[in-house]
């Protein structure tokens, strides 16, 4: 049966971190998980997230495993890393955004300091998205996690200027972030390569939807990028991708809601734990490498996954 | 596989005798292209090219139905590789496996998941599909007896599963006239197996060895007895090889036409591993990855339903957006004195803003307008989410009989029509909400009538 397909392009492979400890990812040349007809010399990398508040609104299942570090993002970034053994540490500095917190950037730096000098582990660094606020907070945020080689993201159109530089001042990497639309995708990797920023040291950030939320959007989306990538060798698709998986999973209706509220619903953490897990596999289907998540029982489950699916057998 | 008016009169006699009522043999070809005239109106085609005609003009992967009446399910059918090339058609089903050798209180509970695993999500109703029922046992009495106490309890169509032909026809005895799906022929039994899909107008499914030119072998051999209507069982139990067969047989059937694997394709993740987490992962993988029927151990809620989303996911039509029903959504039991916010009844927007109002515990009416499943932003450029159409909406749909004030909340990107909505829709306060939906909260928390 001759129906192998080869692919003219390739994805860049983009390392982040320093030294012993540093993370590379993509390197693919063939569409996601078609071990059958190209390499993949990097797996997908699972970055656990951290906030630099402690979060409200978090469903019992999401708490739990963190229940003891909420408050301090030190430690929780510590349990992560040695408990949960992730491969990357995300701080969220969610306590910029403007309606909730508002606090500015000379505010969180020394979060971001010491969470960065405290972790082994590579670090990515978000802001809120709301563009001007993440203008003033994020060249802050890369300016005290210098020396890291960080991910620092996200990158808007409207502040890539401003956010995308001080990544490469500060000698990091860079997120853009984009819609849900390869055009706008590409238009802004070639916006923030032009400013300087190697395209080595670019990720793109596709917009995530979880499971039930837009997830087929997002799905399609990144699909198309790969597809482009390696079909049609478009330089500017080719770098790795990062979903932000578990703020947008647990927000989800049929993940927040207990048993008791919908016993039609079965167990919530399992519910929870598989809505993760399954938006996470999708999309790893769908081309992503550095997927952020939540909850150590999904990540468990996606790294199963992976090891499955790009191991040896036969 | 739509042939164009050239490619069928390349097959016709070019004689333009008009024995077919038109007057040229291209007439006639565009005639067929367009659906207006059968094939068989031309008297002196040869078998040769009636035959590669229809065959060309057959769908590249059969669309398969399991079951019969108003539960019966259709897979298969499908087109494209990726589903933004044009969409997914008809959506795979699930099915627990329900075996002989259970005791009663398993099996009891199965067929309680199988009825009852049901969710109304997005007007659509998701729930597995089908239910399997396997012997184990080799015990013929055994077969016989569940798959009589599984017809009584269900009307989902079954998967009936036995490697005995002898056994599998005394099973679809049991069975009746209801066309379940055998599973399966395999090159040891395959006469029998063909046979007895014949006699019970029921599908077959085919099992490989993980093979897929032996595969191919095979199926030839069970279409030349006349079996039309085929399920594939590549034969792998891991999920990395059926992986690997699945985009195969995919792309063999669409890019190549090969019709021995133009068929809906069986996948068993319920036997590719004990973890019921992983079961549920690797099914998730053939959702997205070309399988059709999907073998689970059972249906529990909290692994079916993420699942069943899922599907309706990846099998929602790129081209046409889901929608919700346009009308008054009252969250978290409101009042007289709740806010009013106004969105679009594109099925995403409202699950984003429902699920942000009910984060931020503050009961509200939201009230849900039809913009044709267009988002907030698509829907107002389109001239659909504006003061013309939003003030007859507004006035019609019943919320100025249930709250007191006149204030309504609107989009924060529509904040250009605010003075306009305000004019236009006499006695309503107009205030511009959020931009993004996670501001949602801290806003509402605020807010005051």
């Amino acid at each position: 049966m001759e129906v192998k397909e080869t692919y003219n392009g390739k994805i860049r492979e983009a390392t982040i971190g320093l030294g012993d400890t540093a993370v590379t990812v993509g390197g693919e040349t063939s569409l996601p998980l078609y071990m059958f007809e190209g390499a993949a010399p990097n797996k997908p990398v699972i970055a656990l997230e951290v906030y630099d508040t402690k979060p409200e609104d978090w469903p019992e299942a999401a708490i739990a495993p963190y229940a003891d570090v909420l408050d301090d993002p030190v430690k929780w970034a510590l349990k992560c890393q040695d408990e949960y053994k992730a491969d990357m540490i995300c701080l969220n500095l969610a306590s910029t955004n403007p309606s909730t917190g508002d606090r500015n950037g000379a505010d969180i730096a020394p979060i971001v300091k010491a969470v960065a000098d405290a972790i082994k582990i590579p670090l990515i660094v978000y802001g809120t998205a709301n563009a001007d606020k993440d203008a003033e907070v994020m060249p802050k945020a890369a300016e005290a996690c210098q020396g890291k080689r960080a991910l620092i993201g996200p990158v808007e159109e409207e502040n890539y200027k401003t956010v995308a530089a001080a990544a490469l001042g500060f000698d990091h990497l860079a997120a853009p972030h984009s819609p849900i639309d390869v055009n706008i995708a590409k238009q802004l990797n070639i916006l923030i390569t032009q400013l300087g920023l190697a395209p080595e040291r670019v990720i793109i950030d596709p917009t995530t939807g979880a499971l039930g939320y837009g997830l087929e959007y997002c799905y399609s989306v990144m699909e198309r990028l790969r597809l482009a990538a390696m079909t049609q060798n478009d330089s500017m698709t080719q770098m790795p991708m990062i979903n932000q998986i578990g703020r947008e999973v647990w927000k989800a209706k049929e993940v927040k809601t207990s048993e008791a509220d919908e016993p039609a619903w079965g167990d919530a953490e399992t519910r929870g734990v598989l809505w993760e897990a399954l938006t996470a596999t999708a999309l790893i289907m769908a081309g992503s490498n550095i997927l952020v998540m939540r909850h150590p029982k999904a990540v468990e489950l996606t790294r199963q996954f992976v090891a499955a699916l790009t191991g040896a057998t036969n | 596989m739509a042939l164009t008016g050239i490619d069928i009169f390349k097959q016709l006699p070019k004689t333009n005798c008009g024995d077919c009522g038109v007057p040229t043999c291209l007439a006639f070809a565009m005639k067929i292209a367009a659906g207006q005239a059968e094939l068989a109106g031309c008297p002196h085609l040869s078998e040769d090219a009636a035959s590669a005609l229809s065959e060309a003009s057959a769908p590249p992967i059969r669309a398969v139905t399991i079951g019969v009446g108003d539960d019966a399910v259709k897979v298969g059918g499908e087109l494209v590789l990726y589903r933004h090339e044009k969409t997914f058609f008809n959506p795979c089903v699930f099915a627990a496996v329900i075996d002989d050798g259970m005791d009663a209180a398993t099996v009891d509970g199965l067929l309680k998941q199988t009825n009852e695993s049901r969710f109304v999500r997005v007007e659509q109703d998701l729930k597995a599909g089908l239910v399997g029922v396997k012997s184990l046992s080799g015990d013929t009495a055994k077969f016989v007896a569940l798959i009589e106490k599984v017809k009584a309890a269900t009307t989902q169509p079954m998967v009936l599963m036995c490697g005995d032909p002898a056994e599998m026809e005394a099973g679809l005895k049991a069975a009746g006239e209801t066309a379940p799906l055998i599973y399966a022929a395999t090159a040891a039994n395959y006469e029998a197996m063909a046979a007895l899909a014949l006699a019970h107008k029921a599908p077959l499914a085919v099992c490989g060895t993980g093979d897929l030119d032996a595969l191919v072998d095979l199926v030839k051999k069970i279409m030349a007895a006349g079996v039309k209507d085929i399920v594939l069982d590549p034969g792998t139990r891991n999920p990395k090889d059926t992986l690997e067969r699945l985009v195969y047989i995919r792309r063999a059937a669409l890019n190549k036409k090969v019709k021995e694997l133009g068929f809906p394709i069986i996948v068993f993740p319920n036997e590719e591993t004990d973890d019921k987490m992983m079961e549920a992962v690797y099914a998730g993988l053939y959702v997205g990855k070309y399988g059709s029927v999907i073998m689970l151990s059972d249906l529990d809620a909290a692994r079916a339903l993420p699942l069943y989303v899922l599907r309706q996911n990846i099998y929602t039509d790129p081209q046409r957006p889901m929608q919700v029903k346009p009308g008054i959504y009252p969250i978290g039991n409101p009042t007289a004195d709740s806010p009013v916010l106004i969105t679009s009844n594109f099925s995403l927007t409202y699950f984003i803003v429902s699920g942000e109002v009910e984060a931020s515990r503050v009961p509200a009416w939201l009230c849900v307008m039809d913009t044709e499943g267009l988002s907030v932003m698509t829907s107002w450029a389109a001239g659909k989410f504006v003061p013309e159409k939003i003030v007859p909406f507004i006035k019609g749909v019943g919320i100025e009989e249930q709250v007191k004030h006149r204030k309504l909340v609107i989009p924060g990107y529509l904040a250009t029509m605010s003075g306009e909505l305000e004019d236009e829709l006499e006695g309503w306060n107009v205030e511009v909400g959020p931009r993004e939906a996670a501001d949602i909260p801290p806003f509402l928390k605020t807010w005051a009538s």
